[in-house]
């Protein structure tokens, strides 16, 4: 846990989230990065092979697409509140607007709420422009 | 081909499920369960092994967009409009995960399915699921009108 707390300390101040994102295996597996501009966090998902649900497109499988909102939402709650508990997941609501295709995909996260037991967070992804999403999902976390 | 092997055919070709390790359980007439094995690759929480919520996603987008197979006469593309998922407790570590999709209502234009995730009872889940599909119609038109289309 001290290491957790160290590490999320360490992104917080650094604005490098490597080694953060190293001790979380499933985080790994789709290969999420972070990128800080100024204040902002922004999440990119690299164009991976292993990430493909639908062949013919080929497209990002929807499932994965969620995964990477989620865990954005995630990494946000805990950078922001500074925090080294893993903020557990209460509900996941997913709009796919347009097909995610197999490139890279960014996302960003907004805090609505931030209270004592509970976080509410909104995610925007998109491909091309922000402006038009592929998908966008709300999120509930307990804090405590 | 049985709706269990179709199902099967659908899931196999799904790369990312692959890489997961999930397979088809049972598919009839009355739904879909797919299994999803525990994975250290997929642990969210490295301080407790709990799987992430993502990996449950996908394991409920696939069975929810596959139980489809199961109410439909031929092979449709169905891409995912929303899905919403309620989680009543978190999946513990070192056992697989069930998802269980049934389509409750069919129209000629959307497909309302709902399910759950479990371990060791489907009495008992760990998450609720609903999710609704759109339905871009067989064969190649329905390809083509997917690929134009642009819904995922």
């Amino acid at each position: 846990m001290t290491d957790i707390e160290h590490l999320v300390h360490l992104a917080h101040q650094t604005g490098d989230y490597d080694a953060l994102i190293e001790q979380i295996p499933y985080a790994r597996l789709i290969g999420i990065r972070v990128m800080r501009l100024g204040e902002e966090m922004i999440f990119h998902l690299p164009l991976n092979r292993d990430n493909i649900g639908n062949p013919i497109l080929p497209a990002l499988h929807g499932g994965v697409l969620a995964g990477f909102m989620e865990l954005g939402a995630m990494l946000q709650l805990m950078v922001s509140m500074n925090s080294p508990t893993f903020p557990k997941i209460i509900d996941f609501s997913v709009d796919y607007l347009r097909a995610g295709l197999s490139r890279d995909t960014y996302a960003t996260c907004q805090v609505w709420r931030q209270g004592r037991r509970v976080g509410n967070v909104a995610i925007t992804a998109w491909q091309t422009r922000s402006e038009e999403p592929v998908a966008t999902a709300r999120a509930h976390f307990k804090l405590d | 081909m049985t709706i269990q092997q179709r199902a099967q055919t659908f899931l196999s070709v799904l790369r990312h499920c692959q890489v997961l390790g999930m397979t088809v359980e049972q598919a009839d007439e009355n739904g879909l369960v797919i299994k999803l094995p525990y994975s250290e690759l997929i642990v969210g929480n490295p301080v407790t092994g709990v799987v992430h919520g993502g990996a449950i996603t996908t394991l409920m987008d696939t069975c929810c967009g596959i139980s489809t197979v199961c109410y439909l006469e031929e092979l449709e593309v169905c891409p995912t409009l929303d899905l919403r998922i309620d989680y009543m407790h978190p999946a513990e570590p070192g056992k697989p995960i069930y998802g269980f999709a049934e389509c409750y209502r069919v129209t000629p234009a959307v497909i309302f399915t709902r399910g759950v995730a479990y371990q060791e009872r489907r009495e008992e889940p760990l998450a609720h699921v609903v999710g609704t599909f759109m339905r871009m119609g067989p064969g190649p038109d329905g390809l083509k009108s997917f690929k134009l289309g642009g819904k995922a």
